[in-house]
C-alpha cells in the first residue's frame, strides 16, 4: 500500500527528538491500549500483516497527526469493529457513560 | 518544535475516554482480564528490554563460537540464550566493522526486534527518523553525535514485520581484560540499533 506511511525518504519532518532516560511507556493509557493490543491478538482474528493494514488505513492527515500509541489505538478499535467484537455504537456510548461519570 | 506532538493537546481525554471504553467493554464480555494486561505492562516495562540485547552483545564478543552462530542463524542463537518470541520470528544480526557501519531503521511504522531490545524509543519511531535514515544516514548519525570518517560505508537496513535486524556494535579498545558481565555493562541500547557506539569506560575510577 502506497500511502503516506511508506514515509523513507521524505524532506520535511524536523530534526530527531531523543530523550534520555525515556521510560517504556509515557502514560497510562499507553500501557493500556498496548496490553489490550497484545491480548486481544490470542483470539487470532487478526495477523501481524492484518493489523499493519489496519494502521496504513489511517487517513493521512490523521495518520500524520498522531502519536505512535493514537496509532495503535486507533487501528485496534478498527480491528475489533471489523472483527465484530465491539460495534462503534457501543464504544461511542461507553465513552459517553464514562465521560458522565467523570472517569 | 515539529507538528507531531506526543500525547499532549486537548485530545488527551478523548483518547484516554477511548481506551477505558475500550477496555471496559473486552473485560465485561470476558474477552480480556485486568490481570492479565497487568502482566503484560510488567513484562514489558521490567523483563523484556535493552539489557537482553546487552548480554547478547556481551556474549558474542567473548565466544567466538557464539559471535559465529549469531551471525549466521541469530534466531537459534538468540534461542540459546532465552530470547524469541513475539516480534523477533526473523531476527538478523548484522556486524559493525572499523569500515563498515550499520543502522536499522523501520520507515514502515516501527518494526523492532522485541525479544532481544523491548520495545522501541519514541524517536525510533519518530517520522523524522523514519523519513531521514534512508536518504540522510550520515545527517541522523551526526543528530546523535556520531561522526563517521567519510571512509566508513554506512549500510542502512530496513526493518518489516517479517525480518528485523540488530547491529552488534564494536568491541572498543581498552576493554580486553573485562569479564562477558563487566561488557554488558558497558553496551547501550541505541549501539544494537546503530546509531551510537559502545565506549570503554573512562579510565579513571572505572578499573576492573
Amino acid at each position: 500500500m502506497n500511502g503516506v506511511h511508506d514515509m523513507g525518504g521524505m524532506h520535511g519532518m524536523g530534526p530527531i527528538v531523543l530523550e534520555e532516560d525515556e521510560p517504556v511507556f509515557h502514560a497510562e493509557w499507553e500501557r493500556r491500549i498496548f496490553a489490550l493490543m497484545r491480548a486481544m491478538s490470542v483470539w487470532e482474528r487478526w495477523n501481524i500483516d492484518m493489523s499493519r493494514h489496519a494502521r496504513e488505513r489511517i487517513p493521512p492527515a490523521r495518520y500524520l497527526g498522531s502519536s505512535y500509541y493514537e496509532r495503535f489505538l486507533h487501528s485496534l478499535e478498527t480491528l475489533l469493529v471489523e472483527k465484530d467484537f465491539l460495534t462503534q455504537e457501543e464504544i461511542e456510548e461507553r465513552m459517553a457513560e464514562l465521560a458522565r461519570e467523570g472517569a | 518544535m515539529s507538528g507531531h506532538t506526543h500525547d499532549g493537546g486537548t485530545e488527551l481525554s478523548d483518547i484516554e475516554l477511548r481506551v477505558r471504553a475500550l477496555e471496559s467493554l473486552l473485560t465485561e464480555k470476558g474477552l480480556v482480564e485486568p490481570d492479565a494486561l497487568n502482566e503484560l505492562i510488567d513484562t514489558y516495562e521490567t523483563k523484556i528490554g535493552p539489557r537482553n540485547g546487552f548480554k547478547v552483545v556481551a556474549r558474542a564478543w567473548t565466544d567466538p563460537d557464539f559471535k559465529k552462530r549469531l551471525l549466521e542463524d541469530a534466531n537459534t542463537a538468540l534461542a540459546e540464550m532465552g530470547y524469541e518470541g513475539r516480534q523477533g520470528e526473523t531476527m538478523v544480526v548484522l556486524e559493525n566493522t572499523p569500515k563498515i557501519h550499520n543502522m536499522v531503521v523501520c520507515t514502515l511504522c516501527s518494526c523492532y526486534p522485541w525479544p532481544v531490545l523491548g520495545l522501541p524509543p519514541v524517536w525510533y519511531k519518530s517520522f523524522p527518523y523514519r523519513s531521514r535514515a534512508v536518504i540522510d544516514p550520515r545527517g541522523v548519525l551526526k543528530e546523535f553525535g556520531l561522526d563517521l570518517d567519510e571512509d566508513v560505508e554506512v549500510r542502512v537496513w530496513d526493518s518489516t514485520s517479517e525480518v528485523r535486524y540488530i547491529v552488534l556494535p564494536e568491541r572498543p579498545p581498552g576493554t580486553e581484560e573485562m569479564s562477558e558481565e563487566e561488557l554488558a555493562g558497558i553496551v547501550n541500547r541505541n549501539s544494537l540499533i546503530g546509531t551510537a557506539k559502545v565506549q570503554a569506560p573512562s579510565a579513571k575510577g572505572e578499573s576492573a
